[in-house]
C-alpha cells in the first residue's frame, strides 16, 4: 500500500485501485439497468404470491424462479415461518415484500432486488449482497450483512453480534443496538448504528467508516474515534431519513469509528518477509 | 453443530412433551445422532422420579443374551433400592432397557445413586422430585413415541439434539446432562469448554463424579456446586461466563426456574421469544414456529447474557 493516500472523510478514500480487470458481468447494450446478459425481463407491476405454509426452502426458492422467468417483479411471500436459505442468489432488480419472519441465510447472494420484510430475520442476512435494498422491519440475528459488497441493508430492530464482519462495501443501518464484534475486519463501506454498539467494535477493521448514535461498550484492535464533519451529517440524515430512521435527536450526537491502519504494516516488511506473508 | 431449545410456562402447567418435542423435531438438522429432554412435571410430596437404564440400544444388537441380561440387571437394581429401603410405588418400562420409578426414599441420595450404578450396565438418568430426564438415540419424534412423551404434562423443559464431535454416540453422551446426585438440575449446551479437564479435575478434587466424558456435563456439575453453595441461578450462570473458557450458550433447569448463558463471543446461536404467559428459547427460531406458528417478535440475546424465568 505504498503511497497510499488516506481520507478518513465517509470513509471514502483516494487511493487508486489496482488489480486484475474484473470479469464483464454485465450486458453491454443494457448499461442502464447494468442487468446481468441472462438475466429474464420482469414487469415490477405484474405481482404473484407464494405461500410458504408446509413447504420446503428448496421448493419455495424454486418457485420463485419459475414465477422470474414468466416476468413477475413483485413477488410476496405469505407464511414465511422462518425458513432458511430463502430468496437467496437473485441477480437482478425487482421486488420481494416478505409478510413474516426468515430464519438462516435469508436473501444472500443478492445483486440488485429491493425486499422488505415485515418480520424479523436470522444469522447471517443478506450474506454477500452486491447490489439493491433490503429493510427488515422488526430484529435480526448475528453476522447481519457478512461481507456485503454493494447496496442497502436496514434493519429497523436491533441486530446480533459480529454485525457487517468483513464487509467490502455498501450501507449496513441499524435502528437499535448491535452486538460484539460489529464491524470485525471491515474492508469498505459504511455502517450505522442508531442504538449501542457491543464490545470490540470494529476490531482490526482495514477501512471504511462505522457511525454510532448511542453508548460504545468499547472498541476493538485499531478502531479509532473521527471527526464528524458536515459531509458526515448531510450524508446520515439524507440515509436515516430515506429510510425513517431518523433519531430524535438528529445526527449530531453520532460517533464515528474509523480505522487506526496501524495494521496496515505490509509495507513494513522486508522483500523475503513479505514473501512468507502474501 | 448441536441444536438446544428450552420453554417454560409462567401460568400453569402444559404439554411440555409434546411443546418440546415439536421443538426438538425442527432442529433435527443440526444434530441427528441423538435427542434429549428433561422435562418437569408436577412433584407429589416425599416422592422422587428415578429415571435409568441397564443396557443401550446397540447392546440388543450385539448380544442374543442382552435379554436375560437385562432382567438380571434389573433384578439387582430392585434389590439393591429394596436392601436401601427404597419404597418403589410404581413402575414402568420406558423401552426394553429404560425405567422410570415413582419412588419414596428419604435417605442420601448420592449413596443410592452409587449403589445402583454400582451395579453392571446400569446408568441413572435423572433423579427428582420434578425432573425426568430422557434421552436415546435418533431424531425427536423417535425418542418421544418411544418413551410416551407426546402426553406429558409440566411446567417447563429443555431439549437437544445431537451431532457428536467430543465424544461418543451413545445415551451416556446424550444430552441433557443431570448433574449426579443433585435432583432436579438439568442442562443442554451448544459449543465446546475449552478448559474442561482443568475445571473437571477441580472439581473431581472437592469430591464431585463425572458419568461421562462429555465437556458439556461440567455444566451440569458447576452449576449444581454452586447452588449447594448457596448461590442463585442467576449468580451461577453469570459466574460461569467469567470461570467457563470456550464457546458456549446453554441452558439450565432447575424443579421451577428455566436459565440461559450465552459465552463473552456470542459464537453459538439463540434466539428468544417472551410473552406473560411463557418464554421460549432455541437454538434457530424455526424451533419456536413449531409451537408459535403465527407471526411473532424475537431477538437474539447477546453476549454475556444472563437471563432466569421462573415457572
Amino acid at each position: 500500500m505504498a503511497g497510499v493516500e488516506t481520507s478518513h472523510e465517509m470513509g471514502l478514500h483516494t487511493e487508486p485501485l489496482k488489480g486484475r480487470d474484473i470479469k464483464t458481468m454485465f450486458s453491454l447494450d443494457n448499461e442502464g439497468t447494468y442487468a446481468y446478459a441472462f438475466a429474464p425481463d420482469v414487469d415490477f407491476n405484474k405481482r404473484s404470491s407464494v405461500d410458504c405454509e408446509g413447504k420446503e426452502a428448496t421448493e419455495i426458492n424454486l418457485e420463485i424462479r419459475e414465477l422470474i422467468k414468466t416476468g413477475h417483479g413483485t413477488i410476496v411471500l405469505e407464511n414465511p415461518g422462518a425458513k432458511h436459505s430463502i430468496i437467496v442468489g437473485i441477480l437482478h432488480r425487482m421486488n420481494f415484500i416478505v409478510n413474516g419472519s426468515l430464519g438462516y441465510f435469508g436473501c444472500g447472494l443478492l445483486d440488485g432486488p429491493s425486499v422488505r420484510i415485515n418480520g424479523r430475520v436470522g444469522w447471517s442476512f443478506g450474506e454477500n449482497m452486491m447490489a439493491g435494498v433490503c429493510v427488515v422491519e422488526k430484529n435480526a440475528g448475528s453476522t447481519f450483512g457478512a461481507a456485503i459488497r454493494g447496496g442497502d441493508l436496514v434493519c429497523k430492530g436491533s441486530v446480533g453480534s459480529r454485525t457487517g464482519i468483513d464487509q467490502k462495501g455498501g450501507t449496513i443501518l441499524v435502528g437499535g443496538d448491535t452486538g460484539a464484534f460489529s464491524g470485525f475486519m471491515m474492508q469498505r463501506g459504511r455502517m450505522v448504528v442508531c442504538g449501542n454498539a457491543g464490545k470490540n467494535l470494529g476490531d482490526s477493521m482495514y477501512d471504511g467508516t462505522i457511525y454510532v448514535g448511542g453508548e460504545i461498550r468499547d472498541l476493538g484492535v485499531d478502531a479509532i474515534p473521527a471527526e464528524l464533519t458536515d459531509l458526515d451529517k448531510a450524508w446520515l440524515t439524507r440515509k436515516l431519513t430515506q429510510y425513517e430512521m431518523m433519531p430524535e435527536k438528529g445526527v449530531d450526537h453520532f460517533t464515528k469509528i474509523v480505522a487506526g491502519k496501524q495494521l496496515w504494516s505490509y509495507d513494513n516488511l522486508e522483500p523475503s518477509e513479505k514473501k512468507l506473508v502474501l | 453443530m448441536c441444536g438446544i431449545a428450552g420453554l417454560i410456562h409462567r401460568k400453569g402447567s402444559s404439554n411440555v412433551g409434546q411443546e418440546m418435542t415439536n421443538m426438538l423435531q425442527a432442529l433435527k438438522h443440526r444434530g441427528p445422532d441423538s435427542t434429549g429432554f428433561a422435562v418437569y412435571g408436577e412433584p407429589e410430596e416425599n416422592t422422587f422420579i428415578l429415571r435409568f437404564k441397564v443396557a443401550e440400544q446397540e447392546d440388543l444388537a450385539k448380544s442374543l443374551k442382552m435379554g436375560d441380561e437385562i432382567v438380571k440387571r434389573k433384578a439387582a437394581v430392585d434389590e439393591t433400592l429394596k436392601a436401601l429401603g427404597v419404597v418403589v410405588k410404581e413402575l414402568a418400562e420406558a423401552t426394553e432397557y429404560a425405567y422410570r420409578y415413582e419412588i419414596q426414599y428419604d435417605g442420601d441420595m448420592q449413596k443410592m445413586a452409587d449403589h445402583v450404578e454400582d451395579i453392571d450396565g446400569a446408568e441413572i438418568l435423572s433423579v427428582g422430585s420434578a425432573l425426568e430426564l430422557i434421552k436415546d438415540l435418533g431424531d425427536a419424534s423417535v425418542v418421544s413415541e418411544a418413551y410416551g412423551l407426546d402426553n406429558f404434562t409440566g411446567t417447563h423443559a429443555i431439549g437437544h439434539t445431537r451431532m457428536a464431535t467430543e465424544s461418543d454416540v451413545d445415551i451416556r453422551s446424550a444430552h441433557p446432562y443431570w448433574a449426579y446426585p443433585y435432583s432436579d438440575i438439568a442442562v443442554v449446551h451448544n459449543g465446546q469448554i475449552t478448559n474442561y479437564w482443568l475445571m473437571r479435575r477441580q472439581l473431581e478434587r472437592e469430591g464431585q463424579r463425572f458419568v461421562s466424558n462429555c465437556d458439556s456435563e461440567l455444566l451440569a456439575v458447576y452449576t449444581a456446586v454452586n447452588l449447594e453453595k448457596g448461590l442463585s441461578l442467576e449468580e451461577s450462570l453469570t459466574k460461569s461466563i467469567d470461570e467457563i473458557d470456550g464457546v458456549f450458550t446453554y441452558l439450565v433447569t432447575t424443579k421451577d426456574q428455566l436459565g440461559m448463558a450465552k459465552d463473552s463471543m456470542a459464537a453459538k446461536p439463540m434466539v428468544l421469544y417472551e410473552s406473560d404467559d411463557m418464554v421460549a428459547l432455541a437454538s434457530e427460531e424455526v424451533a419456536i414456529r413449531a409451537i408459535i406458528p403465527h407471526e411473532i417478535d424475537t431477538w437474539d440475546p447477546y453476549d454475556e447474557e444472563v437471563r432466569v424465568w421462573q415457572a
